[in-house]
Order: structure tokens, then C-alpha cells, then sequence
């Protein structure tokens, strides 16, 4: 026996403990859902935000309600993917081991593309063991298109549809004649930039579009010198699908430079950007985004958010549409009868129409999977705003909707149904 | 043209700033013959010192207080961390400096969270000093370009015209002549590298609030702070001068102007392919220079260190 | 092997004694039966994560340990060699390519090898400084341009593919883990036998030497820069497989095995198992993947905790987790082990509530600082307890000073014992 074979001994003893522990499954009661999100890292503060959600959706709308099946609880299962693929991976073979059927998971279309992907193999090679991914916010429109899949829903508007929407008001806006196009360097920034391209065309032909161009993402310290050439193109107008700290580090940049004109974004709210732009971005902020906080639409969203933004102090309803996941993944199941037959619970999906919580009508598109509503411009301001974000007094109030966005846009999808 | 001189100031602020992390790292590879992976980990901790202690008492006294902080901070981990690694070695140095940005990061979310801080700039500089074309230009930044050359010549000063820079300049060359003399070198050791890593700290209390304050700013701006000591020379700070502004300047212009790669393609009579999608070399034709602007500094520095180990102005080889 | 080193230099010893043959056996033996303790997914799926990272910290300490050469871009080999067969596996799917599964690691190793070959003839001019900023420099441009060319790389999403599509092999068609694990496996005895026999070589030995003294080995005949290129080489052939390994197994590459942090950790990996014995990296790879993977379970901050392990491993135990080890084997071998026991024990329960209390108090304070406002409860080692109140964290920090201040008395009679158990002429 050398160190080799001892120090093996050793770790044989330990991974038996943690891996024994772990694969332990839990009972089975409860209908669970997998949340496989960043819960550390950067984006840490939005997957514990949405983590929240879900947990209190699951507690007011389904289980409170007294569940689903005559019975059964909605169980949210916490699963950190540190916003990699590889982990989000791991992640969801363990969530698999542990019976759980039901995967969510929202942050990041590159995270979202692995996991479309793994279910897909999953699915086909385990036919007694099939699990759903229900894609809460990942908005990059080739999984509705050209990687669509029978197992994947998206209860997000992607970005097409979000831009359809924007540039839906931004054609009854005369004062718009120059447009500047920016956005961070990878698939969805390049959608952003190409659906804009095409609706503006479509929808204003005079608009002139002055700039169109990607920065590398999370690798730009300082974006004074891409505010300068915004500000020098003389745009009316920058529409950009930057998040995190590139939507802050450009949105202060360009603010900063004396740009005056409206700043359309996706992303601009919420986990700290609100708050960071505070005053500065009144009037210029506009974001496009579904589920209408402010004013809020009937007494029962009211009462919700309100009750939510007790029950989690600190935290924001930043993701509305984790209401419909969760009332909506009730509903078929209940039509279904089953939360063990994927194909059964899937089909009652497809199709399904719900009233939403936020006052809109959702329909999950068979053809591709994707949720069709109502999707509203919102402004960054602090007149008005009853539920604020980031506790900072600003919050988005909606200015304009557009009524079931894109219900009728194409898609490449061609879903082979098992 | 007006776009022009805009970038050139920008460039400037950006080099300077730069300045103010290489010439302390500059002095500290100088004295201890090792690369702090970690120095930019000090500029983070001074930025988010001097948030604090701006919501607590503005941001003139953080200005101060973040520096001292950071710098007995500096000091304390030089004194207790890197002497005890130094007897290991060059690489284990590297190492734990390495490993202490990682864990400085994670300290800084421990206290702080993951989110971006609201720093903001002191209510008296929030105005533009000028306009060049409608383009604003900050009185900050007037703010920032004094401070970074009044540290300057302040170091300047101290390391040529003072009989305690003397003394430190004889410590880097000839410690063990310097300890015969009679004179503490591990003091002035530990006070150089407090001093460096305080430097460090201005700069991150002036750039939080322009540059952002949030857990990744170290790492954005730790290899570039490398790159650049790197490029102008180990242990120069001229050369950490001219290296700063160099790659501020840099990626100020690749960052400015977009320049395609297609224009230069067809310069040099290729033609276009008419379906780009189905091109293998389609990402070659659609390439602009802001996309490659942050790689520059390590290109260059690839090319500096393959042709002339030693840096720019770098009188030895590492 | 810095253990048994002058041993089997210029002897006709043969290459690898009998007793040498065992531990082999008994490691292949144990691989075999692991999926019989860990049937589940899950299981196989970080017991394959566990036997790719050996295989890439084998590789990296191939130059760290052996060849002195620290590098901080070293994911490059690895993630191009994956990314090379991912294309391979799609050209299998979509283009008829005949290629069987369990053949893919070996061209994964020689893109590896290709690239090293390639870089390393720059790069591997000098040693040091030179050598790890270069490195650096590869390394954020390789992962820059893996956002910029999306024909090759697929962009932020990555290339994905699906390894089933190949010819069954013996009726094989790896779709399920179990089999994928056993391919995994036998690479990972392969893989490490290969590194084993290289470091045995003349070649690995002159890169001893050059580690130790690159002026002496030059004088000795031997270029130091050639040296240096070769081992840098044979390190990127075993870092592509390892890439290749992790095409098999996850399906798809993105830009994350590729970037700085990937690298970093591959750094962090190595050092913490000990760069101067050649099981050091297994013993670094099996401990981080269980930290990754259980300890981010239990808690939010493990990170932090990873950061601590590695900076005080650093500053007190720069030979890693193996050398730690193996400072037992004196005694061991002194037959006088029995000396430690005693104070082994009597020091073990103070340090572990000092450990204990420390994680409490830290839990306690980022529970405390980060909480949502209204929850003021946690579980901290099963107990329900009030953050957001003073009590706790009185204890706990009442519990560190006391167990450290016996640690602290403690510690004096461990280190006398310490030196007894190590010397034989004090017993005489």
C-alpha cells in the first residue's frame, strides 16, 4: 500500500458518504419542480429573486388553493447552475435522480440552448422517465424556431416579439428618424440587432438606422467611447438588449455623455440597475417587457405583489411571468390528470389559454411552443410607480401595450411530436 | 475631428487611471521580484471602501479613509501573507497572490453582495465642464486627469528627490547592502507595498463611481493592469507610464471607430461572398474593430514579450 | 515521484517494479466497482466530472510540478481539443464519418498536441514570469476569440452533439451513462499510466532538471527551451484528451471551457492536491469536485470557504493536501505513528469547534447581511437559529476564542511529539 492506493482508499470513502447523501431520493408526495439557476455568482441576486417567486407562486396560486390532482403540493427544488452549462448539466441529471419531472430555468439562452438540448437526448433515451422544461425567461428565438422541441415551453416573449412590440410604438413616435442599434456580442444580442433591423425597415422606412453594432460582453470596462459615437451620430433614439453590468456600464456612459434621447432596453431593471440609475434615468429609460406592475391592473395583482414584497422584503417581482408558469403548469396538469405522463401534461400545455394574474390573456402556441401576450413598453420612473424596485422609489410604469404580440409571426419550427 | 480630440481625452482619463494601478505594481515587482495577481483586487477593495464610507460621511473624507484603509491592509497581508510565501519561491508567490484575488473577491461579496453599488460622483463635479460637438465631457474626469498626475509627481518626487526614495531605490537594487547600512528593509518593504496597494485604492475610489462598483471590476481590470506593466517593462515606471497611456489610447480608438474587416478585405481585392451565412469565413468578413478592441493589449503583449522579453522599457529579463 | 527518484536513473532497474504494478491494479480494480456503490445518474455523472478533471490536472501538473512551468491559460488545450471533437462527433451524425466513440480521446489528444506544438513554440522560449504571462495572453485571446468565431466555436451557446450517433461498438451505443463511465474510465487508466511512464523517462527527468536548475541542464548538453517545448507538448496531447473525454460526456463545449476562470480553478486544482508527488492532482481533483458540487448544496458562500482552503494551503502547506499526507510516512516508516495518535486526539475536538465556530459565525453574519429583511431564521448544522439576534453569534464567537486558545496550548506538545515521531536517535 503506497500513498497512491491509500490516498484512493480515502477518496473512495468520502464520495461514497456525499454521493450516498445525495442520491438519496426524498418522498414523493409533493409535485416537484427543478429551479436550475445561478443561486451564487454574479447573477446570484436574480436566480434567489426569481427562486422567490416561484416559491411563493407555488404557495398562493397552486397550493393554498388546495394543489393540484385533488390534493398534491407544487414543491420549488433549489438547484445552483453558477450560470454554466456544464453545471446546469450536472444539475439536472440530479434533479432526474431525484424523481423531479419539472425543470425551470431562465437565466441565460446559452444555459437554456444545453438544457433544451440534454432534455431532448434525455427524453429519447429514457422514454419511462421524460421530464418538461418550462423556459421562464431565456428569450433567444432559435429555441422557438430552429432548436424547438416538443419538451420545451416558453412562457417569455422573445426577443422578436419583444422587438415587434417596440418598434410597434416606436413607428407612431415622429420624432424617431435615427436609430442606433447596440448590443453585447453573442446570439441574442445579434437577434435583438437583427429583429430591430428588420422591423424598423418593415414598420419605418424612413428611419434611418445610424449605428448597428455588438460590443464583447462582460469585457468593456468603460463604454465612454461607444456613448461618444451614439451621442455623434445624432441619434433620436438607441435600442439595446444589454444586461447586467454592460446595461448599467453603458446606460451611465451614455447618460453621461449628453445623450437626451429615449434609451430602449429589455433589461434595464431590477437586481440593483434600477436603484444604480435612479434619477438619472428618468425620462430616458424605457424598457419593453410583459406582466404590467404599475399601474397595477385589478386588485388581485395588487394584493399579490403586495403580499409578495412582504413576505420577501428586498426582493422585486422582477420576472412576472413566473405567475403563469406556475398557475399554468397547474392547470395542465390537472387537465392531464397526470405529473408523471410528460406527453399527456405536454399536450394539455399546448395550446392552453389563461387568464394571467397581470391582466393578459397568455396563449402557449402549439406550433412552437412559444407564449403569445401582452407585451408593454414601460417607462424608469418615480411618479406613479406603487411597487417600486430595488426599494430605491423608481420603478417601470407602462406607457403603451401592444395586445398579444406577434400571435400570428412565423416560425422555423418544425416539432416532431412523440 | 471634434470626435477625435473627445476620444483623445477619454483615452487620457482611461491611461491614467490605468497609471495609478501599474506604477504601484510596477515598484512592488521592482522590490519583491514577483507579480501580484492581486493588486487589482486592492482597487475593488478601495472602491467599495469609498462607497461606504460615502453613504456614511460623503465622499471627500472616502477619498482619504479608503486609501489608509486599503493600504494598512496591504501592508498587514505583505507582513503576514507574502514574507511567509516568499521563502517558498517565485511561483508559489504567484500563486497565493493569485489565490488572494480570488478570495478578496469573494470577501468583498460576502460584505457587499453581488449586485452593483449606487457610488455615486460628489454632487459638486456633476456637471459638464465642457462640450466638444455636443459630446459632454464630465468636470469628473477634469477630476480624475488632476488626481492621477498629482500622484504622479508626488511619487516622482518622493522616489528621486527625497532622501527616503533613495533609500528605496537603493532597497530594489541592493537590498542586502541596504540592510548592512543599517537601514530596515523589510519595513521599507512592507511600506512600499502598503503604499502601492493604497495607490491602487485612489483609483478605485475615483473610477467606482464612472467604471461601476460591483465584484467583478477586479477581474476585468486585473490582466489588463498586467498586460500593461508587462509591455512597458517590469520594474520601469516610465515605461508603466507610456504602457498606460498606450492602452488606454488604444482601446479607446479600437472601441471608437468601426472600422470592418470587410473594407480592408476588399481594399486588398478580395471580393465579398455573395451568401455570407453559408461562408466558413463569415465571422472573419463581419468583424469589426470594437469587436477585437479588448484583445489588443494582449496581442500586443504577446508580440512585445516574443520579440523583446524584457518590455518596452524594461532593463532586465524576468 | 520525487520519492523514489534516483532509484531508477542509469539502474537496469526495469521500468516499473512489480510493487509498482500494484496500486494500479488495485486503482482499476476500485474504478470498476465504483458504479456498483453509485448506480444513480447523478453519481456517474461527477464520478466522470471527477475522472476529466484528474486527467486535465495530471496533464497541468505534468508542467507545473515537473517541468516548473505555471501557466495561467491551460484550458486552451483542453477546450480546443473538446471543441475539435465535437465537430468530429457531428461529422459522425451528419456526414457518415466512421468513427468509433471509445477512438475519439485519441484525436482529441492530438488537436491538443497540435495546438501545444503550435503555441508552445513561442511561448515556451523562457520559464517564469515570461512563460505564465504568455500563457495569460493566449489564453484571453483563445477565449476572446471564441465569442468572435462562431463558425467554429457557436458563439455563447457553444457546439453541442450527440455522441450516439457512431458505430455500436461490442453492441455498445453509450447512451447511458453507465457505459459512458466505463469509456471514461479506462481513459482515465490509460491517460494516467501514460503521464506515470513519461515522467519516468529520461525525458520527464530532464524536465526535473530544468525545473530545478535550467542553467545546469543546459550546460549538460541539454537545450532547457527544447525541453520545455516537449513537455509543454505532451501536456497539451493529455489536456485534449481530457477535452475530448468531456465532449462524451457533457455533449457540448462553450466558451466556459476555455476562459480564465476554467484555467484558474485547473491552478487552484493542482496546488491544492500537491504539485510535487504525481498523485497530488487526483487527490486536488476529487476533493474540489466534491467542494463544487456537495458543498455549494449546503451553502451559498462555498466559494468563500474554497478561497480560504486554498489561500491557508498556500501559506502553511505549499507541498498541498498530499504532502500533508505524506509527512506521515517518516513516522510510518519510524514505526512510531503510535507517538501522534495521543496528541492527534487531544488536539482534534478544539480544532474542530474552531472550525466549526468559524463557519458558524460567517454563516451567521452572511445570513444576517443578506437574508431577505424578513426572514430572520437559518439552519445552521440542523439547528433552527435566529440570525438577525446577537445570542449566536455571542456563542459562536465565545466558542472560537476559547477553542482557539486551547489550540493555541495545544498546539507546542503537538509539535514536540511531532519532532519525536520524526527523529530516531531521541528514542536511543
Amino acid at each position: 500500500m503506497n500513498l497512491f492506493t491509500k490516498s484512493l482508499m480515502a477518496a473512495a470513502v468520502t464520495t461514497g458518504v456525499v454521493a450516498g447523501s445525495m442520491a438519496a431520493s426524498y418522498a414523493a408526495d409533493n409535485i416537484k419542480i427543478a429551479f436550475i439557476d445561478p443561486l451564487s455568482g454574479p447573477f446570484a441576486s436574480t436566480g434567489n429573486q426569481g427562486l422567490s417567486h416561484y416559491k411563493f407562486a407555488a404557495q398562493e396560486l397552486v397550493n393554498s388553493k388546495g394543489g393540484v390532482l385533488g390534493g398534491a403540493n407544487f414543491e420549488i427544488v433549489a438547484f445552483d447552475n453558477k450560470i454554466s452549462a456544464k453545471e446546469s448539466l450536472i444539475q439536472l441529471k440530479v434533479a432526474i435522480d431525484q424523481g423531479i419531472r419539472f425543470i425551470a430555468q431562465g437565466n441565460s439562452s446559452g444555459v437554456a440552448n444545453a438544457i433544451t438540448d440534454a432534455v431532448k437526448k434525455h427524453n429519447r433515451r429514457n422514454p419511462d422517465q421524460q421530464v418538461l422544461f418550462l423556459n421562464y425567461s431565456a428569450v433567444d428565438p432559435a429555441l422557438t424556431n430552429a432548436k424547438c422541441n416538443f419538451w420545451h415551453f416558453r412562457f417569455d416573449a422573445n426577443a422578436d416579439i419583444k422587438m415587434d412590440a417596440l418598434t410597434d410604438v416606436m413607428a407612431t413616435n415622429k420624432d424617431i428618424k435615427k436609430v442606433y442599434l447596440i448590443g453585447q456580442d453573442y446570439s441574442f444580442g445579434k437577434a435583438v440587432a437583427a429583429a430591430a433591423v428588420k422591423f424598423l425597415k418593415a414598420k419605418r422606412p424612413d428611419v434611418e438606422i445610424v449605428g448597428n453594432e455588438l460590443h464583447p460582453i462582460g469585457k468593456v470596462k468603460d463604454f465612454t467611447p461607444y456613448a461618444r459615437k451614439i451621442v455623434s451620430s445624432g441619434a433620436d433614439a438607441m435600442i439595446t438588449g444589454n444586461w447586467g453590468s454592460d446595461m448599467v456600464g453603458l446606460g451611465k456612459a451614455v447618460i453621461e455623455a449628453g445623450f437626451e434621447n429615449p434609451i430602449y432596453t429589455y433589461y434595464a431593471a431590477s437586481d440593483g440597475i434600477t436603484k444604480t440609475f435612479g434619477e438619472a434615468g428618468e425620462g430616458k429609460l424605457k424598457l419593453v417587457m410583459e406582466g404590467q406592475l404599475n399601474p397595477p391592473v385589478s386588485d388581485r395583482a395588487a394584493a399579490y405583489t403586495a403580499k409578495f414584497e412582504a413576505q420577501y422584503p428586498g426582493y422585486d417581482i422582477g420576472q412576472p411571468r413566473i405567475a403563469n408558469v406556475i398557475e399554468m403548469l397547474a392547470k395542465a396538469i390537472d387537465k392531464a390528470g397526470t405529473a408523471t405522463d410528460m406527453v399527456k401534461v405536454a399536450n394539455a400545455l399546448e395550446g392552453m389559454e389563461h387568464d394571467s394574474i397581470w391582466g393578459t390573456k397568455v396563449t402557449m402556441r402549439a406550433k412552437d411552443h412559444q407564449a403569445i401576450q401582452d407585451v408593454h413598453i414601460m417607462a424608469h420612473t418615480a411618479k406613479d410607480v406603487k411597487f417600486d424596485f430595488d426599494s430605491s422609489g423608481y420603478g417601470l410604469k407602462v406607457e403603451s401595450t401592444v395586445k398579444m404580440a406577434s400571435a400570428d409571426s412565423a416560425t422555423t419550427c418544425n416539432m416532431k411530436r412523440p | 475631428m471634434s470626435l477625435f480630440i473627445v476620444n483623445i481625452l477619454d483615452g487620457l482619463v482611461t491611461g491614467l487611471l490605468l497609471f495609478m494601478l501599474c506604477s504601484g505594481l510596477t515598484l512592488i515587482f521592482s522590490m519583491m521580484g514577483v507579480l501580484n495577481f492581486a493588486h487589482a483586487s486592492f482597487y475593488m477593495l478601495g472602491a467599495y471602501f469609498g462607497y461606504q464610507i460615502s453613504t456614511y460621511v460623503g465622499f471627500w473624507p472616502g477619498l482619504i479613509l479608503a486609501p489608509i484603509i486599503v493600504g494598512v491592509i496591504g501592508a498587514a497581508i505583505e507582513r503576514y501573507g507574502l514574507r511567509r510565501v516568499h521563502q517558498y519561491g517565485h511561483v508559489p508567490e504567484l500563486i497565493f497572490t493569485f489565490g488572494l484575488a480570488l478570495l478578496i473577491e469573494e470577501v468583498v461579496q460576502f460584505f457587499w453582495g453581488k449586485s452593483q453599488m449606487a457610488f455615486e460622483a460628489p454632487a459638486a463635479l456633476k456637471f459638464a465642464a465642457f462640450s466638444i460637438a455636443g459630446n459632454a465631457f464630465p468636470a469628473y474626469k477634469v477630476f480624475m486627469i488632476f488626481i492621477a498626475i498629482g500622484v504622479f509627481l508626488v511619487l516622482l518626487y518622493i522616489l528621486t528627490k527625497t532622501r527616503i526614495g533613495m533609500i528605496i531605490q537603493a532597497a530594489l537594487s541592493y537590498p542586502e547592502t541596504v540592510q548592512n547600512l543599517g537601514h530596515n528593509v523589510p519595513l521599507i518593504f512592507m511600506g512600499v507595498f502598503g503604499v502601492g496597494t493604497a495607490m491602487a485604492a485612489i483609483a478605485g475610489v475615483i473610477a467606482g463611481p464612472v467604471l461601476g462598483t460591483f465584484p467583478g471590476m477586479a477581474v476585468l481590470l486585473g490582466s489588463i493592469v498586467f498586460v500593461t506593466i508587462v509591455i512597458g517593462g517590469l520594474g520601469s515606471l516610465w515605461g508603466a507610464l507610456l504602457a498606460s497611456l498606450l492602452i488606454g489610447w488604444l482601446q479607446t480608438f479600437a472601441a471608437a471607430y468601426n472600422l470592418r474587416m470587410a473594407d480592408l478585405l476588399t481594399a486588398i481585392g478580395l471580393t465579398e461572398p455573395a451568401d455570407l451565412a453559408q461562408s466558413l469565413l463569415s465571422d472573419l468578413w463581419t468583424l469589426t474593430l470594437p469587436q477585437v478592441g479588448p484583445i489588443l493589449p494582449y496581442l500586443l503583449m504577446i508580440i512585445v514579450l516574443a520579440l523583446r522579453p524584457q518590455g518596452l522599457f524594461g532593463k532586465r529579463e524576468t | 515521484m520525487s520519492l523514489q527518484g534516483q532509484q531508477s536513473i542509469g539502474t537496469k532497474t526495469p521500468l516499473i517494479p512489480i510493487r509498482k504494478v500494484l496500486p494500479w491494479l488495485i486503482a482499476c480494480g476500485f474504478l470498476l466497482l465504483l458504479p456498483q456503490v453509485f448506480p444513480s445518474g447523478a453519481g456517474l455523472t461527477i464520478m466522470n466530472q471527477m475522472a476529466i478533471t484528474i486527467v486535465f490536472a495530471l496533464a497541468y501538473n505534468m508542467l507545473l510540478g515537473q517541468a516548473g512551468m505555471l501557466s495561467f491559460g491551460h484550458a486552451v488545450y483542453m477546450g480546443l481539443g473538446g471543441f475539435f471533437c465535437m465537430h468530429l462527433l457531428n461529422q459522425v451524425e451528419y456526414n457518415q464519418l466512421y468513427l468509433p466513440l471509445p477512438l475519439l480521446p485519441l484525436f482529441g489528444g492530438l488537436f491538443g498536441l497540435i495546438f501545444a506544438f503550435l503555441i508552445g513554440s513561442f511561448s515556451t522560449r523562457r520559464a517564469g514570469t515570461v512563460f505564465a504571462m504568455i500563457s495569460l495572453g493566449v489564453g484571453e485571446l483563445i477565449a476572446a476569440c471564441s465569442i468572435i468565431i462562431v463558425v467554429f466555436f457557436g458563439g455563447e451557446e457553444g457546439v453541442s452533439g450527440d455522441r450516439t450517433m457512431g458505430p455500436q461498438v461490442f453492441g455498445f451505443d453509450f447512451a447511458s451513462q453507465l457505459e459512458v463511465y466505463y469509456l471514461t474510465a479506462i481513459w482515465l487508466v490509460l491517460a494516467a499510466l501514460g503521464m506515470y511512464l513519461f515522467s519516468r523517462t529520461p525525458m520527464g527527468r530532464i524536465a526535473n532538471a530544468v525545473r530545478d536548475n535550467e542553467e545546469r541542464a543546459e550546460f549538460l548538453g541539454y537545450s532547457q527551451r527544447n525541453v520545455r517545448w516537449i513537455s509543454f507538448c505532451a501536456s497539451g496531447f493529455f489536456c485534449g484528451i481530457a477535452g475530448a473525454l468531456f465532449a462524451i460526456n457533457f455533449e457540448i463545449l462553450t466558451e466556459e471551457n476555455l476562459n480564465l476562470a476554467t484555467s484558474g480553478s485547473i491552478l487552484l486544482i493542482t496546488f491544492l492536491g500537491g504539485v510535487g508527488f504525481f498523485v497530488g492532482p487526483v487527490i486536488g481533483a476529487v476533493v474540489f469536485t466534491l467542494l463544487q458540487t456537495v458543498l455549494s448544496l449546503y451553502t451559498e458562500i462555498w466559494q468563500l470557504y474554497l478561497g480560504i482552503l486554498f489561500v491557508l494551503t498556500v501559506m502553511f502547506f505549499p507541498s498541498g493536501l498530499t504532502g500533508l499526507i505524506a509527512m506521515h510516512f517518516r513516522p510510518w516508516n519510524l514505526s512510531k505513528v503510535g507517538l501522534l495518535i495521543r496528541p492527534y486526539a487531544k488536539i482534534a475536538g478544539p480544532a474542530l469547534v474552531l472550525l466549526f465556530s468559524a463557519i458558524a459565525i460567517m454563516e451567521i453574519l452572511f445570513h444576517a447581511r443578506h437574508s431577505s429583511i424578513g426572514s430572520e431564521e437559518m439552519n445552521l448544522f440542523g439547528m433552527t437559529i435566529n440570525s438577525h439576534s446577537p445570542v449566536p453569534l455571542i456563542i459562536a464567537v465565545g466558542l472560537l476564542l476559547i477553542s482557539f486558545f486551547v489550540v493555541r496550548k495545544l498546539a507546542p506538545g503537538l509539535l514536540d511529539a511531532w519532532q519525536d515521531a520524526n527523529h530516531q536517535e531521541r528514542e536511543t
